[in-house]
């Protein structure tokens, strides 16, 4: 599933960012900021329009990631732990 | 290596508190807050260790990675690298990382060690750290990096002292240098991840005070409403804590003036003194502290960690006119001043976003124009209660704000339609921990603002001033003339001339000249309709207000204020338009639909207004 579709306070676990296109600056970016595969993440909140950018919590840090940035986030729901 | 000179660079990923640490170390007064992106030059400063070496520090901006898509990051790798023109490489550089943060900041820590030069780490917010129980092996850590490292609280005075003796010893051994290829970035997320197992202990991944701070700040309905109450409560507080402030101090001029006048000899040279510096300057210098509200609530949204959170709320509809969340804090900051919000934009990384946020950033109203708005607004809008609670005056200030910030919208709007780049731009933005803005801070921050303009008052406003009151004062008029002697001096023809142009808007021809020094600094139309007035002998007991009520309409009080909403900026914001973005062509473009639009909406008013009345 995508990091998009997960709902509200949802946690997941990442398995991987799929480039957009070829030679793709915002998803390799992502990686740098550690979407890496089996890192877990949260989806904190939801922008009031569109529900749109989402914020996700990975380990301590809390980015704003619009849809589109989101969506290339590939990632596994985790069972509440 | 100069002899006995060590230089030290400070690199760490955004807003883990380099600038802090810079000031600490140094004594300097760099502008901190609390988001990403505040750094947005190299910054040097020099302190004496006590071994008696001096120590040359570099701030750079902060820096995700070295992947770099962003001006900043790209400065920050080739000064490391040694690549910066003019700029010799640093014996030794200084990593600071977040430690409530190690995930995202040891990863960035390793790659500054690949580029195999020595590194010390310095674990910034241990303060922090503690607080929320976070335990970190330091000695363990260090054995594992092969550096160096240090625990500092950047904002207290002794939580740098074992970062100054670690720097005053021995220059750590580098690690060898490493290529930089994706299959070994991708290997560095491992490495950290068994760095944190073996060395760091954390309770809870993030800080339950910020939860339960967001949970009512970003939600989707009560969050909109914060964010526009805190807007409204800024701009009411300017008015109503400034004003009778302001009030006191124009009052203290004129008394001062009326007795300077009563002791020196009829002439122009008293003319000068009581017209020219008491009318026009004073008039001025009784805006500083509603400038200084304004600059109150803007130091302590930024140091409070909010601003990011209103940049998240808004995102989408800065998007749906052309900018990006991450235009709202350069755009907040181009309330006080244009040209540090068009400096700010620097932390927009993408280059399309950056240009349009630049060319509406001053479509915010500066506090330049602040006292031209408190002027005629104190003439001309009556002080009358509205729905209870909200003071008119205010309430039509907060309009006139509102006004230049549709105008932005609007003209970002058009501009997105006219570009042809529709590609996708990323936001990507990080939102910090809160903080309680440091009383000291706010403190520093607003003292520096207030001699900024208290300079700006003794220097081109000053030297504008004594000009218009010359202009004004000279040539005399011809023996036997009738109309006042004004319209004879320079000023007069000026203003007659001007008129042609400003006569639809319904400027009278004091108004048309007043705008020509504004262009060098707005606040300067106060200071020269004042003197302007005062020489004419118009200005009665009741000060410029009353003289302005005399003297024009209403209508035309509003047309000026719609002008001022939407005028051309000021000579220095053009110049700085000019060096961010490297071309003319911006500079030309800026100025020509800011022209036009004002010329427009005041057009549009006076006669609207003229016709209502
Ligand atoms: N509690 C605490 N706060 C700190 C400490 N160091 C810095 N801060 C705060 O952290 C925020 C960011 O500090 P800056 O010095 O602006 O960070 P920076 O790394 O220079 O940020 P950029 O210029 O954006 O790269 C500010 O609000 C500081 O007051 C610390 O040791 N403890």
């Amino acid at each position: 599933m995508r990091l998009t579709e997960l709902p509200k306070g949802a946690s997941a676990v990442v398995e991987r960012v799929e480039d957009a296109h070829a030679d793709d600056a915002i998803a390799q970016r992502l990686r740098d900021l550690g979407f890496v595969a089996g890192e877990p993440v949260r989806l904190v909140a939801r922008g009031p329009l569109g529900a749109d950018p989402l914020l996700i919590q990975i380990g301590s840090t809390r980015f704003a990631l619009r849809r589109a940035e989101a969506a290339r986030v590939r990632v596994r729901a985790q069972e509440a732990a | 290596m100069s002899a006995g000179t060590l230089r030290i660079a400070l690199v760490g990923n955004p807003n883990c508190g380099k600038t802090a640490l810079f000031n600490q170390l140094t004594g300097g007064r760099q502008k901190v807050a609390n988001y990403a992106g505040v750094t947005v030059e190299r910054k040097e400063g020099r302190f004496t260790a006590p071994s008696g070496r001096v120590l040359q520090l570099l701030d750079l901006p902060g820096t995700y990675s070295f992947d770099a898509a962003s001006p900043d990051e790209r400065i920050t790798r080739d000064v490391l690298e040694g690549n910066y023109p003019g700029e010799a490489p640093p014996d030794l550089i200084v990593c600071v990382a977040d430690a409530t943060n190690l995930r995202l900041h040891l990863r960035f820590v390793l790659e500054v060690q690949r580029l195999g030069r020595p590194v010390v780490l310095a674990l910034n917010m241990m303060d922090a750290a503690r607080r929320r129980g976070i335990a970190i092996d330091v000695a363990e850590l260090s054995r594992r990096l092969g550096m160096p490292v240090v625990e500092t609280v950047a904002v207290r005075r002794d939580g740098v002292r074992a970062l100054v003796a670690q720097v005053d010893g021995e220059v750590p051994a580098a690690a060898p240098a490493q290529p930089d290829d994706a299959a070994s970035r991708a290997d560095l997320h491992d490495q950290v991840r068994a760095l944190l197992a073996a060395t760091v202990v954390m309770p809870r991944a993030t800080d339950a005070r910020d939860d339960a701070l967001d949970r009512w700040a970003l939600h989707p309905v009560f969050g909109l409403a914060i964010l526009a109450a805190v807007m409204f409560l800024v701009f009411q507080a300017v008015y109503s804590v400034g004003k009778p402030m302001t009030d006191a101090i124009a009052d203290g001029f004129d008394w001062l003036g009326a007795h300077v006048a009563a002791w020196m000899p009829d002439g122009p040279l008293r003319s000068l003194v009581t017209d020219g510096l008491f009318g026009g300057l004073g008039t001025v210098l009784g805006f500083l502290p509603e400038i200084l509200v304004l600059f109150f609530f803007i130091l302590t949204l930024e140091e409070s960690g909010y601003l990011p959170r209103a940049a998240f709320l808004l995102d989408r509809l800065m998007v749906s006119v052309g900018l990006t969340g991450r235009s709202f804090i350069p755009l907040l900051s181009s309330f006080a001043c244009a040209i540090p919000g068009i400096m700010g934009t620097r932390s927009i990384t993408d280059p399309r976003d950056r240009l349009a946020t630049i060319l509406v950033a001053p479509l915010m109203t500066c506090s330049a124009r602040l006292p031209v708005y408190a002027l005629l607004i104190g003439a001309f809008i009556p002080t009358r209660r509205v729905l209870g609670v909200f003071n008119l005056q205010g309430v039509v200030l907060f309009a006139l704000y509102a006004a230049g910030i549709a105008g932005a919208m609007a003209v970002g709007w058009v501009m997105k339609r006219l570009r042809r780049d529709r590609s996708e731009h990323a936001l990507l933005m990080e939102l910090p921990s809160y903080r309680l803005p440091k009383p000291r801070d706010v403190a520093i921050g607003l003292w520096e603002r207030g001699m900024v303009f208290l300079k700006r008052l003794t220097g081109v406003i000053l030297a504008l001033t004594v000009l218009m009151w010359f202009i004004s004062t000279f040539p005399s008029p011809p023996a036997g003339a009738t109309a006042p002697a004004i319209e004879y001096s320079i000023a007069g023809y000026m203003g007659r001339a001007l008129q042609h142009i400003f006569a639809p808007l319904g400027f009278n021809w004091q108004i048309s000249l007043s705008l020509i020094p504004a262009f060098a600094a707005r606040e300067t139309a106060v200071a020269a309709l004042a003197t302007v007035y005062a020489v004419g002998g118009d200005a009665d007991a009741g000060g410029l207000g009353h003289a302005l009520a005399a003297n024009f309409p209403l209508a035309s009080a509003l047309s000026l204020l719609v002008w001022f909403a939407f005028a051309p900026q000021c000579m220095s914001t053009l110049a700085v338009i000019r060096r961010e973005t490297d071309s003319w062509r911006n500079v030309a473009i800026s100025f020509g639909y800011m022209f036009a639009l004002a010329y427009a909406a005041s057009f549009v008013t006076y006669h609207l207004a003229a016709w209502l009345a």
